[in-house]
């Protein structure tokens, strides 16, 4: 039976108090709980920040590897096992940054993993340069007369690439989030839900107050309707004194694993090499 | 009667001179022959000037001469560009009337290839099989063997293009051997044609198959993406993933993850995707994940000749990546030692959780040669992993244990109860960040010296022709194997010795030792224009080479130009 201590790491957390990032810690281990699943059949895959820790302080399977490259090495370890369920928790500088072509490419190829991105819109682990969602005009050690560059809008990117699983969430809303989490990961393909999260020690602006402020639930007005691509699209674009969480875009849409024929044959990392034999293809070079 | 011919079909790209070359290593080995085939490809698809080199011979042959003994030329700039290249006696067949060449030069066989080629299919492309079969009318190969080869390369084009390409070298086949008397070319029939005709990549991607590699992911980099193409070919058949990823970076890292989670797994790129990949390789070594990565080199820096050859990225290679920590470098020789050295790659990579790099160039991937399948024996696989029986038992598990063997016994996720914790970072035995001083030196020693200490147990020892007593010592490695035990074989030199590197990294230093003390000059054979094995030589073993051949033109060594660099050296 799969319980709150389940996923309890032994690791010891190296955030600093206050930190959007246990909000998004505890709503990963309430929707790992809800979804039932044991921790041998579940992967956290990072990369490199402060987002990029959350998978030691979970005791489920781990790959934390290099600074942007989260999502290549999930859907490697995904297609070749798809009995895990693969999570990447990553931030916005890892992901929209340094792991842009990755973000992009992943949606259109559309592997069955889900994708968290702590977006606290500042690089708290190198000590507080702009991100690319800073807001412009924030000044930065880095950008002292402040950003000049037009923020990155991830949501209104996904969208735009036909992302089947489009939502944001905010981390001191531990339950909002963890049914955004379980919906992400029961959505056959590629999911992503960006998380605001306030960095306590390097962003003054974005704080839980800030937030508490704008944040609205899109499922509160019962007209909005999540599989109208222009709506979404419209709707990921607030931002400033309203800024909509929930799930903002979702449709159905075949995934890799269906495309590329694999889930209808036996998981790659099952195979017994042992019967395998190159001698019938002699005659394709003969 | 010839024994041994050389040919080069030149013209533009598109005009099908590739075609016409697999066509006739398909005629020459169905003939019992050996056949050895490179490729000179501009980078570009259609223009430019491009020409096969087919070497046919009784011998087994693994490299090509300079001059040929018979030029096809199938446009003008063919024949101006390789109207010189015959050897004496030798001539360029050329269709005077569509190339516009009036002038007359001995060597010169007019062949109406086009009108051929019209009469045959009204159209122009049938005059490669029109070439074909001036070529097999010139080295009187039997016509029925031609026949069978063009009906089985357009099988699936249907009756109607089969009969025409027939027919285009019926044409070509009856003029060759009514107007060209003398049986100057006719080649002796050969005993063997039950061997396999395979280039250095396509062995590459058998071998990879053969090994029990499940995930190739890679971007598509000239000269590597034959490898990708092939197990593509195949990847149905043996339930496998070939990926194209968006970039070099995310094909390590997807390889990377596919084999954390258990498979075995490959990608291969030229050298400029290899440097985007240098974090990945540093991120295998550290998470100790095994990963197989060809490098097909071409020649740099930058962009370079991206269709040609060059043997520069050795230096590049042995160092890649930050940090420090074991690898192993194979350099294969010949297309069966890509073969074998491919599957010997996995098998090391998932025994000691290292990366193993296949270093390999143009001139290797391309070039093809008929292959005895019988070398490329099957082979059981041995996995290094804790097997799905014995996983059921394993409750508390650490990642990075350490073992009296060095080793930490991989687990996969979700074979096991307990959950595997991988990390880039310096990591405790479990898996979880550490900056702990004493922690970190173990880990670094294991990482770096243990390991190496292992593989160099395990390092392929040079191959070693005639150097007990040699006075003079030739040393290469990778795909110069072939044209350096061709050159030797002229009598001048048998008072010389050949060392051939399979592998430089652990670079087998014990075995060199002893054989170079003894021998008074010491010459390596290299595609690059830094000496860059004879620096490794005298770094590892203190003894430097007294000279270095080297050529860094984006073209292989050929038998001649060798032959003549080792006669300065007598």
């Amino acid at each position: 039976m799969v319980n709150a201590e389940t996923y309890k790491s032994d690791d010891t957390i190296a955030w600093c108090p206050g930190c959007g990032n246990f909000g998004i810690l505890n709503a990963v281990k309430k929707a790992l709980v809800l979804l039932g699943r044991p921790p041998k059949d579940v992967l956290l895959v990072s990369g490199i920040g402060q987002a990029a820790k959350l998978p030691h302080y979970v005791k489920a399977n781990c790959f934390n590897g290099l600074h942007g490259r989260a999502l290549p090495a999930a859907v490697g370890a995904k297609i070749a096992n798809r009995a895990l369920t693969v999570l990447v928790t990553t931030g916005d500088g890892d992901c929209y940054g340094e792991g842009g072509n990755h973000f992009l490419h992943n949606i259109r190829r559309n592997v069955d993993i889900t994708l968290i991105v702590h977006d606290n819109q500042i690089y708290g682990l190198t000590k507080g340069q702009a991100s690319p969602t800073t807001d412009a005009g924030v000044p930065t050690k880095v950008q002292p007369r402040g950003v000049i560059l037009e923020p990155f809008h991830p949501l209104e990117t996904a969208i735009a690439l036909g992302c089947g699983f489009v939502a944001r969430g905010v981390s001191s809303d531990s339950d909002h989030l963890t049914a955004l989490i379980t919906a992400g990961v029961g959505h056959r393909g590629f999911s992503l839900i960006d998380v605001l999260q306030p960095c306590v020690s390097f962003n003054k602006i974005n704080t839980h107050e800030w937030y508490a402020k704008r944040v609205y639930k899109v499922n509160e007005d019962p007209s909005y309707n999540p599989a109208d691509k222009a709506a979404a699209y419209q709707k990921a674009g607030e931002w400033g004194d309203r800024i909509p969480v929930g799930i903002l875009y979702q449709r159905a849409r075949p995934c890799y694993g269906e495309l590329s024929g694999i889930d209808a044959r036996i998981p790659l990392v099952d195979e017994d090499l042992s019967k395998t034999d190159i001698r019938p293809l002699w005659s394709d070079f003969s | 009667m010839v024994k041994d011919l050389s040919i080069r079909v030149a013209g533009e790209a598109g005009l099908g001179t590739q075609t016409i070359g697999f066509a006739m290593c398909h005629i020459f080995k169905n003939a019992g022959l050996h056949v050895f085939l490179i490729q000179d490809s501009m980078s570009r698809i259609r223009g430019g000037n491009n020409f096969i080199q087919l070497r046919v011979s009784r011998q087994p042959v693994q490299a090509i001469r300079e001059q040929c003994d018979i030029v096809v030329t199938l446009d003008r700039a063919g024949v101006l560009l390789h109207g010189k290249q015959s050897a004496p006696g030798g001539i360029v067949v050329v269709d005077k009337s569509k190339s516009g060449i009036t002038e007359t030069n001995e060597s010169y066989f007019d062949v109406p290839l086009y009108a051929m080629a019209q009469k045959a299919g009204e159209s122009d492309l049938y005059v490669n099989s029109a070439a074909c079969g001036v070529l097999g009318g010139l080295t009187r190969i039997s016509f029925d063997i031609i026949q069978q080869v063009l009906e089985s390369t357009f099988a699936n084009k249907g009756p109607d293009i089969i009969g025409k390409n027939v027919r285009a070298a019926r044409e070509g086949y009856g003029f060759a051997q009514a107007e060209f008397k003398a049986d100057t070319f006719q080649l002796e029939q050969g005993a063997d044609s039950r061997h396999l005709l395979l280039n250095g990549n396509e062995a590459m991607a058998l071998a990879a198959i053969q090994a029990g590699c499940k995930f190739y992911s890679a971007y598509p980099m000239s000269p590597s993406t034959s490898i990708m193409e092939t197990l593509a070919g195949y990847a149905d058949k043996y339930n496998m993933v070939v990926e194209q990823a968006e970039d070099e970076i995310a094909a390590v890292n997807m390889a990377l993850g596919a084999s954390f989670a258990g498979v075995r797994a490959m990608t291969g790129t030229s050298g400029g995707g290899f440097a985007l990949m240098t974090e990945g390789l540093s991120l295998a070594a550290m998470t100790e994940t095994p990963l197989v990565i060809v490098v097909a080199q071409r020649p740099g820096p930058a962009t370079g000749f991206p269709t040609r050859t060059e043997q520069a990225d050795l230096d590049f290679i042995l160092h890649a990546g930050h940090g420090e920590f074991a690898r192993v470098v194979f350099t294969p020789g010949s297309i069966e030692e890509a073969f074998h050295l491919t599957f010997k790659a996995f098998d090391l990579a998932e025994k000691y959780q290292v990366p193993v790099i296949l270093m390999t160039d143009q001139y290797l991937a391309d070039s093809v040669r008929n292959v005895d399948s019988t070398v490329l024996a099957w082979q059981p696989i041995t996995r290094h992993i804790i097997s799905r029986e014995a996983s059921a038992h394993v409750t508390d598990y650490q990642r990075y244990r350490f073992t009296e063997s060095v080793i930490s016994p991989r687990a996969v996720p979700s074979w096991i109860t307990d959950v595997v914790y991988a990390d880039s970072d310096e990591h405790t035995e479990a898996g979880h960040i550490t900056e702990d001083p004493e922690l970190r030196v173990k880990m670094v020693e294991k990482r770096f010296h243990r390991k190496m200490e292992l593989l160099a147990l395990e390092a392929v020892p040079p191959v070693v022709h005639n150097a007990e007593g040699a006075g003079t010592l030739v040393i290469g490695f990778g795909s110069t194997y072939g044209v350096i035990r061709e050159a030797l074989q002229d009598p001048k030199f048998n008072q010389w010795g050949h060392v051939h590197f399979s592998q430089v990294w652990p670079f087998p230093e014990k075995t060199l030792n002893r054989l170079l003390i003894k021998v008074k000059k010491i010459i390596t054979v290299e595609n690059n224009a830094g000496a860059q094995l004879a620096r490794l030589i005298k770094r590892e073993t203190g003894i430097e080479p007294n000279k270095s051949i080297l050529k860094y033109d984006g073209r292989p060594f050929d038998v001649d130009y060798l032959v003549q660099k080792f006669n300065e050296e007598i």
